[in-house]
């Protein structure tokens, strides 16, 4: 049976790379798991896993459940608005009382950067990030990864871009630690002001100009554009984002090579992304969502599994 | 009465200690004989007698008891953190003999009669408390409270506290209007809108941990502001907790201009740096932000320099449910008087700094600050002092602490130098149990 070592998924940047891989090698298993007509395996049986979702979400959390159940896992979920959090509903608290029903794993979203992580200090069984505020959101990640290994069977020295508000986002952060601990080139391309100062102190390159980026890639990840982002100011008009950091068909068409074009979800048409390209052939987004449910039941196998399966 | 605390009676006669006392120039060998709580002789070798009890203080420092121009206490309206009581004892075991309270509290300290209440409140307690009032009635920003009232009342200084004063024509008055009373104005230097929700300093490990940043820019840009309204008054700024390399460029600027700036630095922005928020530990969470090691390095030059004044603690007590939440809504502050000297007689040693300037730190220069008549270390003076060994090695522990709140990013650490005994106001202080 494989074996990682960390206890817990807390973010990428302290994980090996020796484990991401192995979370990745384990999720193709699972994949092929997905294409069976009876597509659950008992390695979970009797495991308990609940779902806090302090946050609102749609995708990552039916992903998560159905890596549960299709793993046999007992699963219980537990959501609260991010207005609970706002009014300073004690996360110490939620977890205590989860911890007495004695729960084999907690999947956590939360709004605030590292929530995970001070959940790690309250319970002792394993802890899996669904997304911590503008920190880390690793399961995302593995599943990018898994994707990208998927379409070109490997991920070193690949050119891989990420555009869009990587300030804000937790899925450009994960993605940055697990691709250049991959050995992947990763280049970043975003409006100036949204980009952390010096990131490239994390090896990483920027770009503000889109078509650069397009040239340089293998394949880009677009980030969606939280419609929250705009009316304060950082982002001064849909037309205008479009304009300078919209994955169009018509700008894709003025280069010559043929890239990758990934999207973790859910997709604004007509914003960061044109209709024709997240629906054409260029576009893997479909099959990072597929990924998803199998990178996830990897990573709660390894973290929680006595039992070999085949 | 807390364990180690004892009403000063009978001889005691401190024998063989260094004798430093910056506020008369004296350093030398001296034995002190202290009856009932008074001094009364100092001299190169007092012969020992029967009814003395002898405190050795051989390798040890005896000198003034130290000033803290930045506390919390929290009475009134938040006494489940601290009471001018219980701060007062953390300060004693600290070596603070006297201590500046911020306004911050329910209700604000912006009348005379609620400077009198924090005064009569501390009649009883080791240490003498020189209260700060509110700038602004309500900490509200928009008028000047009853400044001269609340100096006659005994305030020392005028503060907002955390909140900045944003509108710059009432500082202006402020700073005009102070000068009249001999006071400085302390405004917390950060421009809120660049904080823009920052919960950290802006800088490579925010970006590591995913957490909204707060620049060194929120800090310089509002201490230039307010240094330029102060250059064109005449007025005269005290800047708290100075956190960042830029803001130390700004007061030096202006310093040598001429401008009247004084500035203090906490322990914590002086001895740690933004690396231990590495696993998001809250009570390293305060405001301004501890910064990175540049920072920090410029804050020891400054310190070094004298471009720095004087330490404060910003001592920033907190309940536990303050603290143990998520990163965002856990409270800003930490406590520091009890540590105080330990982590910063380590920091600055190391740093090759002479113990008598590290001692000026807490005393003489703070004390500079507020003009206030300090009280000697003299023949028939009440005995206001410390006895410190500046090589005693010890661990800042939980179990130790003598505040009623437990918050500081140093439990656990190796501290170096200790204050061994206070006396103030009639007691002796074994800061030891």
């Amino acid at each position: 049976m494989k074996r990682i070592e960390t206890k817990h998924l807390l973010g990428l940047e302290n994980v090996s790379s020796k484990d991401i891989e192995t979370i990745i090698d384990v999720g193709f298993t699972f994949r092929e798991v997905l294409e069976r007509p009876i597509k659950k395996v008992p390695v979970l049986n009797g495991k308990n896993i609940v779902n806090l979702f302090f946050e609102n979400s749609t995708r990552t959390k039916i992903s998560f459940e159905l890596a549960e159940k299709r793993l046999s896992a007992d699963v219980t979920n537990f959501s609260a608005s991010s207005s609970s959090v706002e009014k300073g509903e004690s996360l110490r608290d939620t977890i205590q009382n989860i911890h007495v029903m004695k729960m084999d794993c907690v999947v956590m979203r939360h709004p605030i950067p590292g929530s995970c992580l001070q959940l790690s200090n309250y319970v002792d069984v394993p802890i899996v990030n669904a997304g911590d505020g503008t920190h880390e959101h690793p399961t995302q990640a593995l599943l990018d990864m898994m994707s990208i290994k998927e379409k070109f069977g490997k991920i070193k020295g690949l050119n891989i871009g990420i555009v869009g508000d990587i300030l804000h986002s937790r899925v450009a952060l994960s993605n940055i630690f697990g691709l250049i601990k991959l050995g992947a080139n990763v280049k970043l391309c975003a409006p100036p002001h949204l980009l952390q100062r010096n990131i490239e102190q994390h090896g990483v390159s920027v770009t503000y100009d889109v078509d650069e980026l397009i040239d340089w890639a293998d394949a880009v990840n677009v980030l969606r554009i939280q419609r929250e982002r705009m009316g304060v100011g950082l982002i001064p008009s849909i037309r205008e984002y479009r304009k300078f950091f919209g994955i169009t068909s018509e700008r894709l068409n003025r280069h010559k090579k043929e890239i990758v074009i990934m999207h973790p979800g859910p997709i604004n048409r007509g914003v960061e992304i044109d209709s024709d390209v997240a629906d054409g052939d260029q576009a893997i987004i479909l099959d990072q969502v597929l990924n998803g449910v199998a990178v996830r039941m990897s990573v709660l196998y390894l973290l929680l599994g006595s039992k070999d399966f085949e | 009465m807390s364990k180690g605390l004892e009403k000063n009676k009978g001889f005691i006669l401190l024998k063989g200690g260094r004798f430093y006392e910056p506020f008369l120039s004296i350093d030398a060998q001296n034995d002190i004989l202290i009856k009932d709580g008074i001094i009364i002789k100092i001299d190169k070798n007092i012969k020992e007698e029967k009814k003395y009890k002898i405190i050795e203080c051989k390798n040890n420092i005896i000198t003034n008891g130290f000033l803290d121009l930045h506390v919390h206490f929290r009475e009134p309206g938040f006494e489940f953190k601290e009471t001018i009581e219980t701060g007062s004892l953390s300060a004693f075991y600290g070596g603070f003999t006297r201590v500046c309270t911020m306004p911050n509290t329910e209700p604000v300290i912006d009348s005379p009669e609620l400077i009198k209440f924090i005064i009569e409140q501390s009649k009883d307690t080791p240490v003498y408390i020189h209260p700060i009032g509110a700038i602004t009635k309500g900490q509200k920003g928009l008028e000047i409270s009853e400044i001269g009232e609340m100096v006659e009342a005994g305030a020392v200084a005028i503060s907002d506290d955390g909140i900045p004063v944003k509108n710059s024509q009432v500082l202006r008055f402020a700073l005009e209007y102070a000068k009249k009373f001999n006071i400085p104005v302390i405004n917390h230097a950060e421009d809120n809108c660049l904080v823009n929700d920052g919960l950290m300093h802006e800088g490579e490990m925010s970006t590591k941990l995913g957490l909204p940043g707060n620049p060194d820019i929120a800090e310089s840009a509002m201490v230039y502001r307010d240094l330029s309204i102060s250059e064109y008054v005449g007025g005269r700024l005290h800047v708290p907790h100075v956190s960042s390399f830029k803001s130390l460029e700004v007061i030096k600027m202006f310093r040598k201009k001429g401008v009247n700036v004084t500035a203090e630095v906490t322990p914590h922005h002086l001895s740690l740096t933004d690396n231990i928020l590495k696993y998001y530990d809250t009570n390293a969470k305060v405001a301004p932000p501890i910064r990175s090691s540049k920072d920090k390095k410029a804050l020891i030059d400054a310190v070094k320099s004298g471009l720095i004044d004087c330490i404060a603690t910003d001592h920033a007590p907190h309940a536990v449910e303050d603290k143990d939440r998520d990163f965002k809504h856990a409270s800003c502050g930490m406590i520091g008087l009890e540590s105080a000297f330990g982590i910063v007689n380590k920091t600055l040693a190391a740093e090759k700094v002479d113990i008598a300037d590290i001692i000026n730190l807490f005393t003489v220069n703070p004390s500079r600050v507020i003009n206030i008549v300090p009280n000697l270390i003299k023949e028939g003076n009440i005995a206001e002092l410390n006895i410190i060994d500046p090589s005693c090695k010890w661990t800042f522990d939980e179990k130790s602490i003598k505040s009623k709140s437990n918050n500081s990013a140093l439990l656990g650490q190796e501290m170096l130098g200790r204050v061994l005994f206070s006396m103030n106001k009639g007691y002796i202080l074994d800061c030891k149990v």
